[in-house]
């Protein structure tokens, strides 16, 4: 059916009375902000909420600051918002960049960060670059607060530690150190992407030596997730070492993951697009790292 | 549903292509209804009904949205702009004139959600590189002409 089922909206001017809203209506109430995966979710039935929450109306919600070796972007920050933000233009690029391919021109005009996170779609690009910035997200319920390490609150598919009364307010990202050279490659043929892999390389004594690797995959498994072994393996090489053993990484890192078989493809299908694409952001985090910016050209690959 | 209350209609009001609207409308209702049904603005089209395809496309305030995912309410306020908006036929925006010098037409589907992307682009960006062109028209299909033709009519416009 087209047509949404009806609904009350309710437009809170505060955290605490959108955290009163969400803990008077319970499970019938959803929070909604930009609404480009929620009211998918409620034309497919598969949400019937009596009540929206729309937090657009909540100040400083939106906000999007950088300091502090941190960048905190508010919940109801759109995508299109973190693109063009010069705050984290000049922070840190690669993540302005990520946004600026989320989907389409049309959801990210709309959709924000916040929801992104809190809907925990397991095909998002933001989620797994956050994690190689150890992102956390605040949750706020009746005065208090807590941080989340991004790591913890995404739990699975569409599962997140949020209590039902706790509104996510922001993400923090810790920057990382002068000198790092990251990637993100983004690889599929639908409207979500099939994998994601982000590399940040940050430098130690030499410039184009390792001193710490944070490597993360999204998509292919419940929720994206870290590669240690990864990461320690590429600890200590210099880039061209790092070059070199970029595909007996990336075969590292198709043991670590866990794929789960969908539309997408087979789960060992997934595992060894992970192998392939570890190995391709590797290559290319390395060759940044040793100052030269390759153009790189992958089939149904977006490479930031 | 535990809702006790039966939701009640909002108010509206916002300009479509350039004229006052005022309108009760439901919260659930969507933008691509209240413009296809109310308005009778024919231009925008249901057609994935998940935000994938870029037939609904419409702008508000300048910006284009999903018109068959986004609530009508939310344009309260706000300018919103369809295809009838964008030209006449005895006065075709220059986006209009272009697509059909180059031919980015065939079954017209997709068109009118193509000009208004275009649209947002060059009031953007006048002068769009091909790569940039490409970009914002991710997301929004052809079954027909196969892009080229939309793309060389979108940079032929710009110029």
């Amino acid at each position: 059916m087209s047509g949404l089922r009806p609904f009350a909206l309710h437009r809170p001017r505060s955290v605490e009375e959108a955290s009163r809203l969400l803990a008077e209506h319970g499970g019938d109430a959803m929070v909604y902000a930009g609404g480009t995966e929620l009211l998918v979710l409620l034309k497919a039935g598969l949400a019937r909420p009596g009540c929206l929450v729309d937090v657009k109306a909540v100040p400083s919600l939106a906000s999007i600051e950088a300091g502090a070796g941190a960048l905190r972007i508010g919940a109801t920050a759109r995508h299109r918002d973190v693109e063009r933000s010069p705050a984290v233009r000049a922070a840190c690029p690669l993540v302005a960049d990520v946004a600026r391919h989320v989907a389409n021109v049309r959801v990210r005009s709309v959709g924000t960060v916040g929801g992104n996170l809190a809907f925990a779609d397991p095909h998002s690009d933001l989620a797994t670059v956050f994690l190689t910035l150890d992102g956390t997200v605040r949750l706020e319920a009746a005065g208090a607060a807590r941080d989340v390490p991004l790591t913890d609150f995404v739990r699975g598919p569409y599962e997140t530690s949020r209590r039902d009364d706790e509104l996510l307010t922001e993400v923090r990202l810790a920057l990382w150190p002068a000198g790092t050279a990251a990637a993100y490659l983004k690889f599929g043929v639908h409207e979500r992407p099939t994998l994601g892999v982000a590399v940040a390389l940050s430098p130690n004594g030499a410039p184009d030596r390792v001193g710490a690797a944070r490597i993360a995959v999204g998509c292919v498994g419940p929720r994206p997730t870290r590669l240690p072994a990864v990461e320690a393996a590429a600890r200590g090489l210099d880039a061209a070492e790092l070059a070199r053993r970029a595909g007996e990484l990336g075969a590292l890192a198709a043991e670590a993951v866990d794929p789960v078989a969908d539309l997408h493809g087979a789960a060992d299908y997934k595992r060894d697009m992970t192998r392939v694409f570890v190995q391709r952001a590797l290559a290319l985090a390395a060759a940044r790292l040793a100052g030269r910016s390759p153009i790189v050209l992958h089939p149904h690959t977006v490479a930031v | 549903m535990s809702s006790t209350h039966t939701p009640s209609p909002s108010r509206l009001a916002c300009t479509v292509n350039g004229r006052a609207v005022a309108l009760e409308v439901a919260p659930h209702a969507l933008l691509l209804d209240v413009l296809r049904d109310r308005l009778e603005l024919k231009g925008a089209k249901r057609s994935c009904d998940v935000q994938v395809c870029g037939a609904c496309t419409v702008l508000v305030d300048g910006a284009p949205v999903s018109a068959c995912t986004y609530l009508a309410l939310e344009a309260d306020g706000r300018d919103v702009l369809t295809v009838e908006g964008l030209g006449a036929p005895e006065a075709l925006h220059p986006l209009q004139q272009a697509f059909i010098a180059h031919g980015a037409l065939q079954c017209g589907f997709c068109t009118p959600g193509m000009l208004l992307t275009a649209k947002a682009l060059l009031d953007e960006d006048p002068a769009p590189t091909p790569e940039r062109v490409a970009h914002w028209l991710r997301g929004s299909l052809c079954r027909c002409t196969g892009y080229r033709k939309i793309v060389d009519a979108i940079l032929a416009a710009a110029s």
